[in-house]
């Protein structure tokens, strides 16, 4: 496949390229308006019957780092496979930089792919799986060569004792980075990672996190990334598609996302969330009236909800104030607590309230904190922003 | 393969029987299928009757001397009675594998008093060898496959041109040879004379050649008329009890072709090794040798009994009206242009033929 | 462990520094102990089931004592015969000697018969003067002369003077189609006996072809196996397995009325007109019939190891090698079949070193052109002219040559990098 216009990524030399620290709602630079992948109406069934992606549209900007999050079975690998070539769209286009591709086979579409478990050719050195790609492709052995070794400097490991050696002789954070490595050497436009970090131990994934977002951005390569880890896609993503059932629940920045969310799947699934049952019984200039079980009335931000309606309330547990003065809190509902756990840098409470056992407060162990005891009563309040009134599941 | 008939006698035989050791058994070897069943009925049952002795039969003497010399290599000999061609019996004689036969001593007389060694066919008995039946080894073919009549004469085997399909061929040298050469024109009387020569040898393997595209392989007696009855072969040398056997109990269509016929005759051997089981071995050959018992034989397979007293009582086929005398081998008609089969050659040339032969089919 | 302790204690008096590897080295001891006696029935087993006959086989195969154990004293008096003339008395009175002890004891037979095999008619020569020769005195030579010129065949003498020795390559020599004549000159055999040697060669192409066929057979259906549900894998594997649960003999029986003239696919072919009455194929009792029979009969031994390699392998490799620019060819050669290899090669072992050794299929449905070696090793078992000591010669030489394809796939491949399943 052809390469980006002017001088290509892997030659200017990355590690002098500092990463920026924070997450950018946007990054690399956007060379047309044109998207680098567009899903216009897909529609993929294995069985006939039933749909597992329903009705898909998304387009992903040049440069962009888009990960699909969802739990098992919504969909997400499927969209994945799909733009990679190995299942076809039961209906629907994708078009990949305004091409569209269903018929293109998969080692056409020059996307660069990670899998899940690394997929490295176990029968070939390291240095043989990142030739490979420049290999099929009739790349002279000598700028091979100096690819590969660009390819590995970036993840790394260019320090030539990892040329020869098998996949099998790596641990398994070196052979993630030479699954890295291979799927950037032939310098595709798109790199799709399949829960690329699935395998790895906590402390490891978090630092290769850091490490593929610093690459992604240095080089300014489009990145479709399949995780179920939400910590994972808020970390690294310019944007979220959450996905869920086949449909995509919302698709939004990550700090939109937790601060925002759309519906009741989004609130419960990215981040914590209380959640309260009520029932709308009025709108007033988008803020609705909630009554809840117990009588109580709460005011929330109307986002999915109608009048007359029964609604789900979100509120995240670092938001509710336990006796908030006035000036935070329009409201306050009684609770009572039912356990208190230490965690050293914050306190969680955990209370009833309005009929919901599980309601749990964050608070920042500050001095002068107050303790409560299991069995106290105490009035919980929040500002009405931050409650959301959404769908009732 | 392996079939082990245990005859067991009547509790009433047992009882009378009395001290002839009930537990004792008698292992002996046999051919299979139809003659098998001929030495049950005529020899086995009738003396488990009497004595209460067991007999285990096994199938194995197309294996009879590899066999012996295998048990008494070993030193480990189980058959007690083995049932053998006379040439095999003839080598394993020599080779001191087998008890040696005092023929009026061990077999019982003629009814009329004649002495054994009188009484059974002239030149069968051996020094080891007490012979059965006479048996003829021919040809015989599917009539189905010959609506216009099929071979008659050995020539006619040859002529693949009139007589189309399939031969099936015992895979040994012996008689196949000999017929070659006949139906290359050597005389009968001359048929060994040729074959003891390097140019005579070559000349019989030249005849078969000619038919050696059209021919498939037997070992097993029972063989032929299966592969004449499933038409896997339209003509095969056969041994004639089986093609009877086939005639007269499936209602075969098959033909003999009696045109040199060569009779050979079969018979009991007894390994060496079984000096404590010597005097039940000589009880049983004493009985299954007389003259009514081989008469009796020719009840359920055409064979001639090797006693010259055993002839006028042959009768008829089983139950049956059948009169077994046009069957028989021996019967003159049947006769006619028979070519004697020469133990004595073939044991001098078989080791050579047989391995040429082998080279040959294989090659 | 307290048997450590009482382990550690005794080196101590012994020596200075190594009480603790020779503690180890006891304490391993101990285990490698236990670790044998669980294996030593089944060692033993083989050893008296395997070893011991191989043995035996081996030692017949080169045993040659009929002239030196049954005409002893004859075998010494020849020792100073030139071998240019006929033998002088002593040698004609020790024959004399010999037969009579001979016929007595009922030797002399065994010793006639090792000569007949290599001068047809020696046998009943001896014989007949064997039976004769206690009624004579010396001087023998003439008596024995007289009896029967051939006495005086020096081809006879030399051939007896030949095999006085214990040990003999003769039957090695016969299973290359070599013979060692009277005068210990090795030469090919005469056209008509040579056989050994093209059975040996055909035995190795025709198992290499069945080998080639179970690849070309095993190789997708393994595939199929492989990547398909594990419902539909079972239910393949079953139908791939069923040949293993019935009996050889019901199956090469099942292949006879398949393949023979009056059988199914003849009767087909005739009913569908491909083929007439007079042109039915003869696909059994030959090397056709071989070559299916035993591809079927050997196909699940490719198949297992193949399956079991190919299930190993993800999918992804596939992908991965696609998705980076490979065209599906190219990425099934350059990364699946490199990964199949192990099973690939063991299959071939195993499926080449079976059929090699094959016996009962070739000989029910491989007439005479579609026999294998094995199938002349038992004919020398066999029948009235059975040569038991070419048979060990033969199974000797086949033995040797399995054992050379295994150090042979030994080196290109690695015996432990095999897949057996």
């Amino acid at each position: 496949m052809g390469e980006t216009k002017g001088e290509s990524y892997l030659l200017s030399d990355v590690k002098d390229a500092e990463p920026a620290g924070l997450p950018r709602v946007s990054s690399g630079d956007v060379r047309s308006n044109r998207p680098m992948v567009h899903f216009d109406k897909v529609q993929k069934s294995y069985d006939g019957e039933t749909l597992v992606v329903k009705n898909f549209n998304l387009e992903i900007r040049k440069g962009e780092f888009l990960t699909m999050l969802g739990p098992s079975g919504s969909g997400k690998t499927t969209c994945l496979m799909m733009v990679a070539g190995f299942e076809p769209a039961t209906h629907g286009e994708i078009y990949l930089d305004g091409q569209p591709i269903n018929s293109v086979p998969p080692h056409k579409r020059g996307i660069g792919m990670v899998f899940q478990n690394y997929a490295l050719f176990p029968h070939m050195t390291i240095a043989e799986n990142l030739a490979f790609p420049l290999d099929v492709r009739g790349i002279g052995k000598a700028e091979a060569e100096k690819k590969v070794q660009r390819a590995l400097d970036m993840v790394q490991m260019g320090d030539g004792s990892f040329h020869g050696r098998r996949p099998a002789q790596l641990s398994g954070g070196q052979q993630q980075r030479v699954a890295l490595a291979r799927a950037l050497v032939f310098e595709p436009k798109l790199v799709l990672m399949d829960e690329p970090l699935g395998a790895l131990d906590k402390q490891l994934r978090e630092h290769m996190q850091l490490e593929i977002k610093h690459i992604h951005e240095s080089l300014g390569v489009t990145v479709i990334y399949v995780t179920h880890d939400q910590g994972e896609a808020l970390t690294m993503s310019d944007r979220i598609a959450v996905f869920n059932d086949g449909v995509v629940q919302q698709l939004a920045a990550p700090e939109v996302l937790y601060e925002k969310p759309e519906n009741s799947f989004v609130a419960q699934f990215i981040g914590e969330n209380n959640t309260l049952l009520g029932k709308v019984k009025a709108i007033n200039e988008g803020i609705a009236r909630v009554e809840l079980p117990d009588g109580e009335v709460v005011e929330a931000l109307a986002v999915n909800a109608g009048p007359g309606e029964r609604t789900q309330l979100s509120i995240r547990p670092e938001r509710v104030e336990i006796d908030p003065d006035e000036s935070v809190s329009d409201h306050t509902v009684t609770a009572r607590v039912e356990e208190v756990i230490y965690l050293g840098d914050h306190i969680r409470t955990r209370m009833t309230v309005a009929g919901n056992s599980d309601f749990v407060v964050k608070t920042r162990n500050r001095l002068g904190a107050r303790r409560l005891d299991p069995g106290a009563s105490v009035r919980v309040g929040w500002a009405t922003e931050d409650c959301r009134a959404l769908d009732h599941e | 393969m392996k079939r082990v008939l245990i005859l067991t006698g009547s509790v009433a035989a047992i009882a009378l029987g009395g001290a002839v050791a009930q537990d004792q058994q008698l292992t002996i070897v046999s051919w299979g299928g139809a003659y098998s069943n001929s030495q049950i009925k005529a020899y086995h049952e009738p003396y488990t009757e009497k004595t209460g002795v067991k007999i285990v039969n096994e199938d194995k003497s197309a294996n009879a001397l590899a066999g012996i010399r295998a048990q008494v290599e070993a030193d480990n000999v189980t058959w007690d009675i083995v049932d053998m061609l006379q040439a095999d019996a003839q080598r394993a004689c020599d080779e001191g594998l087998l008890e040696i036969v005092d023929h009026n001593e061990w077999l019982a007389p003629a009814p009329d008093g004649t002495p054994a060694s009188e009484d059974f066919i002239e030149g069968q008995l051996g020094d080891c060898y007490i012979p059965q039946i006479l048996y003829a080894t021919m040809f015989a073919y599917n009539t189905e496959a010959f609506p216009d009549g099929g071979p008659q004469t050995i020539e006619d085997i040859w002529d693949v041109e009139k007589f189309p399909g399939t031969r099936a061929l015992q895979q040994i040298p012996q008689k196949n040879l000999e017929w070659a050469l006949i139906a290359d024109g050597v005389p009968d009387d001359e048929v060994y004379e040729v074959l003891a020569t390097p140019e005579g040898q070559d000349r019989a393997f030249a005849k078969l050649d000619e038919i050696k595209d059209h021919v498939i392989w037997w070992s097993e007696g029972a063989q032929p008329p299966q592969m004449l009855a499933d038409k896997e072969a339209v003509i095969a040398t056969a041994y004639n009890g089986r093609i009877f056997n086939a005639q007269v109990n499936e209602d075969q269509p098959f033909e003999i072709v009696w045109d040199r016929q060569m009779l050979e005759s079969d018979g009991w051997v007894v390994p060496v090794g079984n000096d404590d089981k010597m005097e039940l071995i000589r009880d049983y050959l004493f009985f299954a040798t007389d003259t009514q018992r081989l008469a009796d034989q020719a009840k359920y397979i055409s064979y001639g009994p090797a006693r010259s007293s055993s002839a006028p009582l042959v009768g008829t086929f089983e139950d049956t009206d059948i009169d077994m005398k046009p069957h028989m081998p021996t019967n003159p008609e049947n006769l006619e242009t028979a070519v004697t089969f020469d133990v004595q050659f073939w044991t001098d040339y078989g080791d050579a033929l047989e391995e040429r032969f082998n080279a040959w089919v294989a090659g | 462990m307290a048997s450590t302790d009482g382990a550690i204690k005794e080196p101590i008096l012994a020596a200075d520094g190594t009480p603790l590897k020779q503690a180890l080295r006891r304490s391993q001891a101990r285990e490698r102990r236990a670790a044998f006696l669980l294996v030593a029935p089944l060692l033993l087993f083989i050893l008296i089931v395997f070893a011991v006959p191989i043995a035996s086989m081996i030692w017949r195969s080169v045993y040659n004592p009929e002239v030196r154990n049954f005409l002893p004293q004859t075998a010494a008096a020849l020792q100073e015969w030139d071998g240019e003339d006929v033998p002088p008395e002593p040698v004609f009175q020790a024959m004399a000697a010999d037969m009579i002890v001979g016929v007595e004891k009922r030797t002399i037979g065994r010793a006639a018969a090792r000569i007949n095999r290599e001068i047809p008619g020696a046998r009943s020569r001896m014989m007949r003067t064997a039976r004769e020769v206690d009624e004579w005195s010396a001087p023998y030579r003439e008596k024995f002369l007289e009896t029967d010129e051939r006495w005086s065949d020096l081809d006879f003498w030399r051939l007896l003077k030949r095999e006085t020795r214990l040990v003999t390559p003769a039957y090695y020599l016969l299973a290359l189609d070599y013979e060692y004549t009277a005068d210990g000159e090795i030469r090919p055999r005469p056209e008509v006996y040579r056989i050994y040697k093209a059975l040996f060669w055909r035995t190795a192409w025709m198992s290499m072809l069945i080998t080639g066929i179970c690849i070309l057979l095993a190789y997708p259906i393994s595939y199929l196996m492989a990547t398909q549900p594990t419902r539909l894998a079972n239910l393949l594997l079953i139908l791939v397995l069923l040949p293993f649960w019935t009996s050889l003999l019901v199956r090469t029986s099942a292949w006879i009325v398949l393949l023979q003239q009056q059988g199914v696919v003849n009767e087909l072919l005739v009913a569908l007109n491909v083929i007439d009455e007079g042109g039915r194929l003869r696909m059994i009792y030959n090397r056709t019939g071989t070559i299916i029979a035993m591809t079927h009969i050997l196909l699940p031994f490719m198949v297992l190891p193949l399956y079991s390699v190919m299930k190993t392998i993800p999918p992804s490799y596939l992908r991965a090698a696609k998705s980076l620019g490979a065209h599906p060819f190219r990425a099934w050669w350059r990364v699946y079949f490199p990964l199949t290899i192990p099973g690939l090669a063991a299959g071939c072992i195993l499926v080449f070193i079976l059929a090699i050794g094959y016996y009962i299929t070739p000989a029910l449905v491989g007439g005479d052109s579609g026999i294998f070696i094995s199938n002349l090793i038992a004919q020398n078992m066999q029948g009235s002219s059975a040569q038991l000591k070419l048979a060990a010669a033969l199974a000797t030489i086949l033995l040797v040559a399995v054992l050379v394809v295994y150090w042979v796939f030994n080196k290109l491949i690695g015996v432990d990098k095999l897949k057996f399943g």
